[in-house]
C-alpha cells in the first residue's frame, strides 16, 4: 500500500500544516469572540440610506464606550463590537447608529455577554474538549483491549488510543489555524461557541473514521496469514477501507457544502469549520493514524 | 417471502410517517408544528444572576429561586409573550435565571418589566360604592370576549361597558415591603388551608387602620398588578396579623405563601447577558436551513445512486426513513430547533449514510469472493456491524459530553446529532437490510451482478 510506503511524505505534510497552524495562532493570536471574552455585538441594517461610517464613528466617540470596532457587513448592514453594554448604553449606541435618530435602522441582532458568563463558557468549552479526548482514548483502548494478544508483532491497545489522539490534535489544530488566518482578515471569523461545537463534532467524526480502519486491522490480525508482517496487515486494512473512508467523507462534505452554500448566515462558518475538519480528519485517519501504528511498532521492536 | 411482507409493512409505516409530517405542516393549527429556537423565530434571551445570599430564615435557596421563577413567569405572561421560557440554572454557588421571550425584540421593555421588584399591594373598595358594579361589568365583558372567540372570526370586538375599564379598588399605600412574613396554616375546625400574614410595625399600624375602616368590605391583595385574593374583612385587626381563608386547595395556599414571602422579599437579580435576534434574520435562517437540508439530501441521493446502483437506491429509501423519523421526533418530543440543531441534523445525514457505505463495501468484497447475492448481503451486514457499532459509540460519547456540558446552543447540536446517530443505526441496518434482501434476486445474471456491485467496475 502506497500510504504505508511513502508515510514519511504524509507525516511531513501533516507536521508542516500543524506547525504552521500553531505558528499563526501564536503570531496573530486567537481571535476569541464575545462568547468567551464578554462584550457586545450589535448588528443593524440601513434599509433606506447609504451607510455613513465616519459620521457614525463621530457619534459613537461621544459615548464612553472604550475601544470598539465597527465594520460594514453584507450590503446594507454594519456590525459593531464593544464592551458589554447596559440597557442605557445600548440605547445610546442605537441612537448613534441612527445618527441621532435621523436615519432609519433595523436591529438585526444584539448580544451582550458579561465577562462572568464568558469565563464560564471558556472553561466549559475547554472541559468539553478535554473530556471528549479522554473519553475517546479510554474507549479506543477498551474496545481494542484484546488486540495485543493477537500475534507477536502487534501493538498494545493503548497505543491505538494514543495514535487516535495524535490524529485528533492534527484534525482540530488545522481548522483552528485556518480560522485564525481568516479572522485576521475578516471581522466575522471568530472563535465562538459554535466554532468549539464544530471542533467537538470533528473529534467525533474523525475518531469514527480512524476506528473503522483500526477495526479492520484488528480483524485482519485475527485472520492473518503466516509470515504476514504488521506493516503488510495495516497496508491491507487501509486499502480495504480506503473506498469507504473517501465515500463517507464525500457524503458528509456534500451535506456540509449544501449547508455552506444554501444555509443561513449563522451556520455558514460552522459548515466551513466542519468542511476543513472532515477533510483533514479523513486525511489523518488514512495517511496519519494507521501509518503511525506501523512506525510505532517498528520503533519499539528495535 | 416472509422478508418481502416485512418490507411492504416497513414501507407502509414509512408512508404513514411521511403523511404525519406533511399533514402537521400543512395544517397550521396542528399541535405538532416544529418548535423553533430563538435564533430561528426571533426573540430575546436574558440571563440574570440571582443573589441568594440574602435569603435567610431557614428558606432554601432553591425554593427562593422557584418563587422568583413563578413571579417572572407571571410577569412575562402579563407581557403577552406566547411561550415564555424561564429556567433556573446552577452555576457553581450562584443561581442563574435564563429567560427566553420568543417574538420580543424590544429589549428595553422586557428588561424594565422583568427588572421591577415584585409588587404586593393591599387595596380597598372605592368610597363611591361602585366596586361591586365594576367587578360585575368586568365579569360580563370578560364573558362576552370569550364568547366572541368561540363564535369565530373575532372581527367584531365588542365595546366594553365604560364601567368595566375603571379600577374597582383603590390603593392604600400598604405594600409587600411592610410585610414581615406569610405562613401556611390549617383551620383547626374545618381543616381548610389558610394563609397567615404578619406585618412589621409600620405595616401593623396601617393594616389596623385599613381594616377598621373597611369592616364587611373587601380588602383586595394584588400581586404585580393582578388580584390574587379578595377576602372580606370581618373585624378590625390590630395585632398586625391577618388570616386569609378563601377556599384554597393546600397547593394554592402554599403557592400564595411563597408568592407573598418572595413577592415581599424578592431575590435580587442582576442582568448578565442579553441576546436578541430580529425576526427577519431568524426567518431567513430557518428557510435557508430547510433548503440546505433538501439540496444536500438530493445531492447525497444522486451520489449514492450513481456509485452504489441498486443498493444505493435502497439506501436512499433508508435515508428517507431516517429523515422522516427524525422530523417526526422533532415534532412529537418536541425538540426545539436552533441553527446549530439544524446543522447537527444535516451533518448526521452524512453519518447516516456511513453505515450503509460500510455495508455495501463489505458486500462487494463478499461478492468478489464468489458468494451469491443473498449470502453476500447477509455476510456484509454481519461483518460491518462491529465497525458500525464502535464508530457510532464514539459519536454518541461525544454527543453526550456535549449535551452535558453545553449551553443551550451546543445542546441543540448535541441533541439532534446524538438522536441522529441512534436513529441512523436503526434505519441503516434494519431497513436497508430488509429491503435489500426483499429485492435480492434468486437467479443471478450479469444484470443483477452489475446492479449489486458498485464503483467504477
Amino acid at each position: 500500500m502506497f500510504v504505508i510506503k511513502y508515510r514519511k511524505i504524509f507525516y511531513t505534510i501533516a507536521v508542516l500544516l500543524v506547525g504552521s497552524s500553531f505558528f499563526v495562532m501564536a503570531f496573530y493570536g486567537v481571535n476569541l469572540s464575545i462568547d468567551f471574552t464578554g462584550g457586545a455585538i450589535t448588528e443593524v441594517i440601513y434599509p433606506e440610506s447609504e451607510i455613513d461610517l465616519p459620521s457614525i464613528r463621530e457619534d459613537l466617540d461621544k459615548l464612553d464606550l472604550g475601544n470598539y470596532t465597527i465594520q460594514k457587513a453584507g450590503g446594507d448592514g454594519v456590525i459593531l463590537r464593544t464592551k458589554d453594554l447596559t440597557e442605557e448604553e445600548r440605547l445610546g449606541v442605537m441612537s448613534s447608529l441612527a445618527l441621532g435618530d435621523t436615519v432609519k435602522i433595523e436591529e438585526k441582532r444584539f448580544n451582550s455577554i458579561g465577562p462572568v458568563i464568558g469565563e464560564e463558557l471558556k472553561s466549559k468549552a475547554l472541559w468539553g474538549l478535554i473530556l471528549v479526548i479522554i473519553a475517546i482514548i479510554l474507549f479506543v483502548a477498551f474496545s481494542f483491549r484484546k488486540v495485543s494478544e493477537l500475534g507477536k508483532e502487534s501493538v498494545s491497545s493503548w497505543k491505538y488510543g494514543m495514535v487516535a489522539i495524535l490524529a485528533l490534535i492534527h484534525d482540530i489544530s488545522i481548522p483552528t489555524g485556518i480560522f485564525v488566518i481568516l479572522g485576521h482578515f475578516y471581522i466575522d471569523y471568530q472563535i465562538d461557541i459554535l466554532f468549539v461545537t464544530a471542533l467537538l463534532a470533528i473529534l467525533g467524526f474523525s475518531v469514527n473514521d480512524t476506528i473503522v480502519v483500526f477495526d479492520r486491522v484488528r480483524e485482519n490480525l485475527k485472520n492473518s496469514l503466516k509470515g504476514e508482517t504488521f506493516e503488510q496487515i495495516v497496508g491491507k486494512s487501509l486499502s480495504q477501507t480506503f473506498a469507504r473512508s473517501i465515500n463517507t467523507s464525500l457524503t458528509v462534505l456534500i451535506a456540509l457544502g449544501s449547508l455552506f452554500f444554501f444555509g443561513g448566515e449563522t451556520t455558514k462558518q460552522f459548515a466551513l469549520v466542519l468542511v476543513f475538519g472532515v477533510t483533514f480528519g479523513t486525511y489523518s485517519s488514512i495517511f496519519l493514524a494507521s501509518p503511525l501504528l506501523v512506525t510505532w511498532q517498528k520503533f519499539s521492536n528495535k | 417471502m416472509k422478508i418481502r411482507i416485512t418490507a411492504i409493512f416497513l414501507i407502509i409505516i414509512g408512508g404513514l410517517i411521511g403523511y404525519f409530517i406533511y399533514n402537521s405542516q400543512v395544517n397550521p393549527e396542528s399541535k405538532f408544528s416544529f418548535k423553533l429556537g430563538l435564533d430561528l423565530a426571533g426573540g430575546t434571551q436574558l440571563v440574570y444572576n440571582a443573589d441568594t445570599s440574602k435569603v435567610g430564615g431557614g428558606v432554601d435557596a432553591k425554593d427562593a429561586m422557584d418563587g422568583l421563577r413563578d413571579v417572572i413567569e407571571r410577569r412575562t405572561n402579563l407581557f403577552g409573550v406566547a411561550e415564555p421560557l424561564v429556567q433556573i440554572e446552577k452555576a457553581g454557588e450562584d443561581y442563574r435565571l435564563i429567560i427566553e421571550l420568543p417574538g420580543v425584540t424590544d429589549i428595553n421593555q422586557a428588561v424594565t418589566l422583568i427588572g421591577e421588584t415584585p409588587l404586593l399591594e393591599f387595596k380597598v373598595e372605592r368610597p363611591d360604592g361602585k366596586t361591586q358594579e365594576i367587578l360585575a361589568a368586568q365579569e360580563i365583558y370578560f364573558q362576552t370576549l370569550q364568547n366572541v372567540e368561540i363564535i369565530g372570526d373575532g372581527q367584531v370586538t365588542p365595546e366594553p361597558d365604560p364601567l368595566a375599564l375603571e379600577e374597582p379598588f383603590l390603593d392604600t399605600g400598604l405594600t409587600g415591603s411592610l410585610l414581615d412574613k406569610a405562613q401556611l396554616s390549617f383551620d383547626s375546625t374545618t381543616g381548610e388551608p389558610t394563609v397567615l400574614l404578619s406585618f412589621n410595625a409600620e405595616g401593623k399600624a396601617m393594616f389596623a387602620e385599613i381594616t377598621k375602616e373597611n369592616i364587611g368590605k373587601i380588602v383586595a391583595i394584588y400581586l404585580d398588578g393582578a388580584p390574587i385574593t379578595t377576602p372580606v374583612v370581618r373585624e378590625a385587626i390590630r395585632d398586625g396579623k391577618a388570616e386569609i381563608s378563601g377556599g384554597f386547595s393546600p397547593e394554592e395556599a402554599k403557592k400564595l405563601v411563597r408568592d407573598l414571602n418572595y413577592g415581599a422579599l424578592p431575590v435580587p437579580i442582576e442582568l448578565l447577558s442579553t441576546q436578541t435576534v430580529g425576526a427577519s434574520l431568524g426567518e431567513g435562517v430557518f428557510n435557508k436551513g430547510v433548503n440546505a437540508g433538501l439540496y444536500g439530501l438530493i445531492a447525497v441521493a444522486f451520489f449514492l445512486l450513481i456509485w452504489y446502483r441498486l443498493p444505493g437506491f435502497i439506501s436512499v429509501v433508508a435515508l428517507m426513513f431516517y429523515v422522516g423519523i427524525m422530523l417526526a421526533l422533532f415534532k412529537v418530543v418536541p425538540v426545539t430547533l436552533t441553527s446549530a440543531g439544524i446543522a447537527g441534523f444535516i451533518m448526521s445525514i452524512g453519518m447516516a449514510v456511513d453505515a450503509n457505505v460500510l455495508v455495501f463495501e463489505r458486500v462487494k468484497e463478499e461478492l468478489r469472493k464468489g458468494l451469491d447475492i443473498e449470502n453476500a448481503i447477509k455476510e456484509g451486514f454481519a461483518r460491518a456491524w462491529l465497525s458500525i457499532r464502535d464508530s457510532n459509540i464514539s459519536s454518541i460519547i461525544t454527543a453526550v459530553i456535549l449535551f452535558w456540558l453545553g449551553t443551550s446552543l451546543v445542546q441543540g447540536f448535541a441533541l439532534t446529532f446524538g438522536i441522529g446517530v441512534l436513529i441512523s443505526m436503526f434505519t441503516a441496518l434494519t431497513i436497508t437490510r430488509t429491503l435489500l434482501l426483499a429485492i435480492a434476486p434468486k437467479k443471478e445474471g450479469d444484470l443483477s451482478k452489475f446492479l449489486f456491485s458498485n464503483g467504477l467496475k
